[in-house]
């Protein structure tokens, strides 16, 4: 039901794992079936410097999860803010329709860490 | 750089509750009936007679599985008819006795479905509730019994988790009280044994590509004296309780498997129980934070269902295929309706723990090489999707402990 890149994200993850002090932190669950992601990233002059994650979820999870880490690896926030769901889904070159609520989940963790990295900061100063 | 998906060191099938391959002495038998013996059942001719001997041969094979006489069986398109039959023909049929059904939340969805619809009808219907084995209680059935009581639905052997419910204690009930006794028994026919009488019930529902059979062929057990209103109706196929023209090579080779069932059930029905507890005891053990669903031991010589914690089911599915393994989940990312399965959730399990639900059944070609390659490839890929969940085992790096639960 996955295609080769879907598959090859599941198998073979980018970005796996927890950095130390992270800049920004985003953790969304699935309201649809309850599985959860987390993004953590490093902000080094307004881009994504580096960005990790762990998912609990299926398959189309952990590849779009994968796949958003890739994507918005050197972006700005702003661009990084602009990747949605589509994006990351047509980046694999689509996922089952019964699956595509799954993509949510990526998306919506990394902009809850680029939210988290950007109150930080402003209340910083 | 994905290519090595395709080669994995063996090939385990384990999900023969989903269904079963036709064993070839089955095959060999169905053949002539495609396009020797093709006739049509019912008619005078040659052709027909020869059709006809094959059905009925093969409806004594069937009754001789289950202790009935060959009257009493019923030829459908598989369980899940069977199923419809039984439940839509007795409500329809004993309306002017009342209109209450007892049956439990753990039924397969033919059941539950077709209760829900006859629901919709004006029936009322008691789901009963499980322990956290999965078990229904005799009590609890009798204490939902109301003098509109008609029919009395308890599967014999739970499809996913594989708990045996007390289907003799309940016929006894039902026996005593007038009241009917379906039992949904399509994943214990040739796995236990099934004699009707013994089990006191009235109808039951069996299915053929569950045991080695082809699809799309199955029956039903009606105690003679009972009355049925065919739910399809046409000619007078089935003497008048299932219209269609016989699926003549599908009975016969249904036929075959239930009589090397039969004569089989004993040994294989040990041999795989050995098995069974091989792959429970070995994935408990060395894999931690593990839970056995289902009963310990009133439960299907074939089935193993475990909960994975802090894993989703999916994606240990994903990986054992790729190594060769074919098993199946409860997790809701697999269920197409995104719920997590009815059966466990009945069954109180906690909604993340459902999630990593794996369920694995054993059949005929499995050796304990298998088991062992099974308990071989699980750990390191359940300890790989561990570190990429955000839900941390605690220890995950534990090698034994595991299984600290409700198996011994
Ligand atoms: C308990 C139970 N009942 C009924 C069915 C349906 O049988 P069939 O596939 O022959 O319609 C199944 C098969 O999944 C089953 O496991
Ligand atoms: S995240 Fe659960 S179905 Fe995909």
């Amino acid at each position: 039901m996955y295609n080769e890149k879907v598959m090859d994200h599941f198998f073979n993850p980018r970005n796996v794992g927890e950095m130390e002090n992270p800049d920004g932190v985003g953790q969304v669950g699935n309201p649809i079936c309850g599985d959860v992601m987390r993004v953590q990233i490093r902000v080094k002059d307004n881009r994504i410097e580096d960005v990790k994650f762990k998912t609990f979820g299926c398959g189309a999870a952990i590849a779009t999860s994968s796949m958003v880490t890739e994507l918005v690896k050197g972006l700005t926030l702003d661009e990084a803010m602009e990747v949605s769901n589509k994006t990351v889904a047509e980046a694999l070159g689509g996922l089952p329709p019964q699956k595509m609520h799954c993509s949510n989940l990526a998306a919506d963790a990394l902009h809850e860490a680029i939210k988290d990295y950007r109150s930080k900061t402003s209340v910083a100063g | 750089m994905t290519s090595e998906r395709n080669s994995p060191a063996r090939k385990v099938y384990l999900d023969h509750s989903a269904t079963t391959p036709v064993r070839a002495e089955v095959l060999s038998v169905m053949l002539p009936f495609f396009a020797q013996a093709f006739g049509n059942a019912s008619s005078v001719h040659r052709w027909g007679r020869e059709a006809r001997v094959g059905v009925e041969t093969a409806r004594e094979k069937v009754a001789y599985l289950l202790g009935a006489e060959p009257s009493e069986i019923v030829f459908t398109s598989g369980g899940t008819e069977a199923d419809n039959l039984a439940l839509r023909s007795t409500a329809r049929l004993l309306r002017s006795k009342g209109n209450h059904i007892i049956t439990t939340t753990v039924e397969h969805h033919a059941v539950l479905h077709t209760c829900q619809i006859l629901e919709k009808e004006g029936y009322e219907v008691t789901y009963l509730p499980v322990d956290e084995y999965g078990m229904v209680s005799v009590e609890s059935v009798i204490e939902a019994i109301r003098p509109e009581t008609i029919l009395i639905s308890v599967m014999h052997g739970q499809n996913e988790v594989g708990t045996i419910q007390p289907v003799e204690e309940i016929g006894r009930v039902a026996k005593e009280k007038g009241i009917l006794l379906h039992t949904d028994a399509v994943q214990s026919a040739g796995k236990v044994p099934l004699k009707v009488r013994d089990l006191g019930v009235d109808l039951m529902s069996i299915s053929s590509h569950k045991m080695y059979g082809p699809k799309g062929i199955g029956a039903l057990y009606v105690r003679k004296g009972i009355k049925m209103a065919p739910q399809i109706t046409g000619g007078a196929h089935e003497r008048g309780r299932r219209a269609g023209t016989e699926n003549v090579a599908g009975i016969v080779g249904f036929g075959e498997a239930c009589y090397l069932a039969e004569r089989e059930l004993a040994e294989e029905s040990r041999r795989l129980t050995a098995l069974r507890d091989r792959l429970i005891s070995g994935i408990l053990e060395r894999i931690p934070d593990t839970v056995l669903n289902g009963h310990p031991s009133k439960r299907l010589p074939h089935n193993v269902n475990v909960s994975i914690k802090y894993v989703e089911g999916e994606s240990i599915l994903l990986n054992l295929d790729r190594m060769g393994i074919g098993a199946s989940s409860g997790s809701a990312c697999t269920s197409g309706s995104l719920e997590p399965s009815h059966v466990l959730l009945a069954m109180g399990v906690p909604h993340e723990v459902a999630h990593g639900s794996i369920r694995m059944t054993l059949g005929r070609m499995n050796t304990v090489e298998d088991i062992d390659y099974v308990l071989e490839v699980l750990p390191p890929i359940v300890s790989r999707l561990r570190e990429m969940s955000p839900f941390s085992a605690p220890a995950a790096s534990e090698t034994s402990g595991g299984g600290r639960n409700n198996v011994q």
